[in-house]
């Protein structure tokens, strides 16, 4: 029932929006909306694991073997929780900013929301294609409409590349379809399905390939850092913090348990290409001047890293890359309210044109590099512990062990060089020659913009100091995952 | 059997209601009158099982389930498309009766193709259907364009039907018998006959040619973008997908076991009309013109049914029928209220009239195949179905790689219509009976798009 609610409201109450006219009254409504999704999120994470509450199931289309069934587990679990905390943090973030026809915008995000809810919960494949698309779907809408100046381009290639991708996965989950033994969609049947390793590793790339461009993993990153740029902030909070997280939950739950001698033979492959994409962006992200292109390569670099961690097969990569997954969006998403922050103080994000901000404006300082040391994850914050658990992962990886070397080896120097560009920027920012922007009389944090932002940093420290927290949720789903891993020779 | 005789009789009557009747208006009530009674008996005879008149046709027409249900589908379509675009008729020409007339003759040969067992029968049905159509295209006679294209459309649709004629001979030759029910006689080692083979190839082509698929499918662009536009919206709906109905039938029925004979080759088609359908669409810069090879791109998504023959391709035809319809409609309707038919025709069009902006929209995303449409649905039945058949593997990837393609130029019109400024301040008009028909066609399109049991279901009780 839990589930449904979680899908429910955010889908009705934003049918809804569209019809409110004011302004003010659309901004308070989806705000009073997430803020009980989110309620009803920590609800959810307090029922244990199994209880009939998490689950729903209902008869849809008989005739094509498909049923509405949702499920929440562990990894749902924080997903969800995720996605429940993103958008009133989002929400109360640009409560100052100004949209046209603001109900549309809204309502759309809610949309939004209800699709990424029903891609981490959904346990039927068809179900989970639909919200695959219904996440996708408002997402370009937003960003044609309130974008930056190349919005309709950019956002229009976001949406051909997503597509392309999920229509590779559709034949994907029909092809699996027809080889279960009952002729259903549930994900119960796919895990039972017993495939031939040829059917396997063609059924993987079919898969892989969508989930790919969704986290994205280079070569197939090239939408991302013009999208992030050019959407609105709270657009890109949702791709970069959320969405993203569909490609990585799609790897864990619909292709890892279901192929897993094609996801053996093809990790040493996805391995490489990830650890190189790692350090590209990492490069790549040292080079930028503008903030936003920089915390969009370095997402492609995190997101990187979490993909090899996957493919380490062994439990300790599997729930790392769990735990990393809420952290990574909570960090980002921190990141990008101080990017929205800058942006609409100064009138720039360009890191040449800022600088010395640190003396005007410690608030936005001591904020900003604090979520900046939880980007890099330094011990205490969020993310130390996912990192360690991911690195553990990749040294254990199930592979030739010079390999295994040679991935940690390589992410580890992607680690250094998120620290290089990581503190350069803050640098470049705050600190330094005041800039013409350091002296403009513009004020510092809003209330609003402090609430989220410490709201962000409480968690960061908590789930830093305890991580066994986090750990705890994912622990019993990550040991049913690694079940299915091809046993070590 | 009630929609055959009704449709020829309304049609009579429509054609004498012009020199009766002097006011256009009473003219039109009285056809979405009878196109109403028409739906109305015809779904009674289908649920009832009992018709009005009961003919001995000899086995040569039989009416079974999924013909009442085609047929329903396209009565159905067509009332709607009376709703929305009959207003629009009257600026065609003078002869506003007629066109009724000659719509409902074109539903009696669908009536006719939708439940043919005789080749003789398919080919009046196909007659009954294209003749009008002739003059259909023409009607506008005082446009250039509109001469041409209907020339055009004899001329190749006569060449098309002796063709056809030509194969049923030869499987005549080979048969003895016109009869589509009885199993192929083949020789005694079971090798199969030439002639039957000649026959069924000529007949393969010519019902390509029928339903545009590449290679036969140049005709296509001139005549839908020459004919009136109203007239092209029921050409390339309703007409279309009764081709496809007797498609089926035929290979299905007459020919389905001899598919190792003609499979191969009808791979070949459908991958040959999505490239070209596709691609060609792209470069396109009327909305007119896209849209016509938009119908050429679904046409070869509609062919998978015939490549797959088994229980999911004849629900997912239906589907595919209803929704192309749907869709198609929908979106010439609104076409057909703008001045310019060009992409930028569209600018703006959500400032101005939010709703139709809204319903278009929902109709370009079900052509493109966006889930929670009756299009995607449709889509992922014919996949499904040609994955069953198995060895479909290759021409289904390639489907989808082309349905990306598709997403390009359908989404053009979506950004004109959200993203970019009008040019003219001109205000433009509609009723409120031409809105809420949109509603209740986005309103079918989702529906089906979440619970196609809902249509699908009469296929079996």
């Amino acid at each position: 029932m839990i589930s449904v609610l979680l899908i429910l409201i955010p889908l009705l109450a934003g049918l809804f929006t569209f019809f409110l006219k004011k302004d003010e009254l659309a901004k308070a409504w989806t705000l009073g909306i997430s803020a009980i999704t989110f309620s009803i999120g920590v609800i959810a994470l307090s029922i244990p694991e199994g209880d009939a509450l998490l689950q729903f199931e209902q008869e849809w289309i008989p005739a094509l073997g498909s049923s509405f069934s949702l499920k929440i587990d562990g990894m749902g679990k924080l997903l969800c929780l995720l996605t429940a905390i993103a958008f009133p943090l989002i929400f109360s973030a640009v409560w100052n900013k100004e949209y046209k026809n603001s109900n549309n915008f809204f309502a759309l995000m809610l949309l939004g929301q209800a699709g990424l809810m029903g891609v981490f919960l959904a346990t039927d494949a068809l179900v989970f294609y639909f919200f695959w698309e219904l996440a996708l779907i408002p997402m370009y809408f937003l960003c044609s409409q309130w974008g930056g100046e190349n919005r309709i381009r950019v956002s229009f290639k976001f949406f051909i590349y997503t597509f392309i991708g999920s229509v590779l996965m559709l034949i994907g989950i029909l092809w699996l379809q027809s080889k279960t033994a009952d002729q259903s969609f549930a994900l119960q049947s796919f895990y039972s399905a017993n495939l031939a390793p040829k059917d396997q590793s063609i059924l993987f790339w079919l898969f892989f390939i969508a989930f790919a461009i969704k986290m994205p993993i280079f070569p197939l990153h090239t939408w991302q850092p013009d999208a992030y740029e050019q959407s609105p902030t709270a657009v890109t909070m949702v791709l970069s913090g959320v969405m993203v997280k569909m490609g990585l939950l799609g790897v864990i739950r619909w292709l890892m348990p279901v192929m897993p001698v094609a996801f053996h033979i093809w990790g040493d492959v996805v391995m490489s290409i990830s650890v190189f994409g790692v350090v590209y962006a990492s490069l790549i992200a040292i080079r930028q001047n503008d903030i936003k292109r920089l915390i969009a390569y370095s997402s492609i670099a995190h997101i990187g890293l979490m993909c090899m961690a996957l493919f380490s097969e062994n439990k300790s990569g599997m729930q790392g890359v769990m735990v990393q997954m809420f952290n990574h969006g909570i960090n980002i998403i921190g990141l990008w309210i101080m990017a929205e922050v800058i942006e609409r103080r100064f009138g720039t994000r360009k890191m040449s044109e800022l600088g010395g901000l640190a003396q005007r404006f410690p608030a936005m300082a001591i904020f900003f590099v604090t979520i900046a040391f939880a980007n890099i994850a330094l011990p205490l914050t969020n993310a130390f512990a996912g990192e360690f658990l991911m690195f553990n992962g990749l040294l254990n990886t199930n592979t030739n062990p010079v390999y295994a070397i040679l991935f940690t080896v390589l992410a580890g120097l992607a680690i250094i060089l998120g620290a290089v560009y990581t503190l350069n920027m803050i640098r470049k920012v705050f600190f330094g020659e005041a800039s013409s922007a350091a002296v403009a009389t513009v004020p510092d944090l809003r209330i609003n913009e402090k609430i989220a932002l410490t709201i962000i940093v409480v968690i960061i420290f908590v789930t830093g100091f305890c991580p066994q927290l986090l750990l705890n949720v994912t622990d019993n789903i990550s040991e049913v995952l690694t079940k299915a891993f091809v046993k070590p020779k | 059997m009630n929609v055959l005789i009704i449709s020829a009789v309304f049609g009579v009557i429509m054609m004498f209601s012009g020199i009766i009747l002097k006011k256009n208006s009473t003219v039109r009530t009285l056809a979405i009158t009878g196109i109403i009674l028409l739906l109305a008996l015809n779904v009674w005879e289908m649920c009832s099982g009992k018709p009005l008149f009961a003919i001995d046709t000899k086995g040569m027409i039989v009416f079974d389930r999924f013909a009442h249900l085609f047929t329903t589908i396209a009565i159905g379509a067509t009332l709607i498309y009376f709703l929305l675009s009959a207003r629009d008729m009257e600026k065609v020409g003078v002869n506003y009766a007629e066109y009724f007339a000659l719509i409902f003759f074109i539903l009696c040969g669908v009536a006719l193709v939708a439940s043919f067992k005789s080749l003789l029968i398919l080919f009046l049905g196909v007659e009954i259907i294209s003749i009008p159509l002739y003059i259909l295209t023409g009607a506008d006679k005082r446009n250039l364009k509109s001469n041409e294209a209907s020339l055009k459309y004899l001329l190749l649709g006569a060449f098309s039907t002796g063709l056809m004629l030509m194969g049923i001979t030869l499987v005549y030759g080979s048969q003895g018998s016109f009869d589509i029910s009885q199993p192929m006689l083949l020789e005694s080692n079971g090798k199969v006959p030439v002639l039957l083979t000649a026959g069924m190839l000529l007949l393969l082509f010519s019902m390509a040619f029928k339903v545009s698929a590449a290679p036969f499918h140049f005709w296509t662009p001139d005549v839908y973008d020459g004919a009136p536009s109203v007239f092209t919206s029921f050409m390339a709906t309703i007409v279309k997908a009764a081709i496809f109905i007797a498609f089926i039938r035929l290979f299905d029925e007459a020919f389905g076991a001899l598919q190792a004979q003609w499979k191969m080759l009808l791979g070949i088609i459908i991958a040959t009309t999505l490239f070209i359908g596709n691609i060609t669409a792209v470069f396109q810069q009327s909305v007119k013109r896209m849209l016509a090879y938009s119908s050429i791109a679904q046409a070869g998504f509609m062919l998978f049914a015939v490549y797959a023959l088994n229980a999911e391709a004849k629900e997912g035809l239906l589907l595919y029928s209803a929704a192309y319809c749907l869709a198609t409609i929908g979106i010439f309707s609104v076409l057909i209220k703008l001045n310019d038919y060009t992409f930028d025709g569209f600018n703006g069009l959500a400032k101005k009239q939010p709703l139709l902006a809204l319903v278009t929209t929902i109709c370009l995303l079900s052509l493109a195949g966006i889930p929670l449409t009756a299009g995607f649905l449709s889509k992922f039945y014919m996949l499904k179905a040609a994955m069953t058949g198995g060895n479909g593997l290759w021409l289904v990837i390639f489907a989808v790689l082309m349905a990306a393609v598709s997403v390009y130029y359908y989404f053009r019109v979506i950004q004109a219509m959200y993203f970019k400024e009008s040019s003219t301040t001109q205000e433009l008009h509609v009723s409120n009976s031409f809105k809420i028909t949109l509603v209740v066609v986005a309103a079918l399109i989702v529906l089906l798009g979440i619970m196609p049991g809902l249509l699908i279901q009469f296929l079996y009780f």
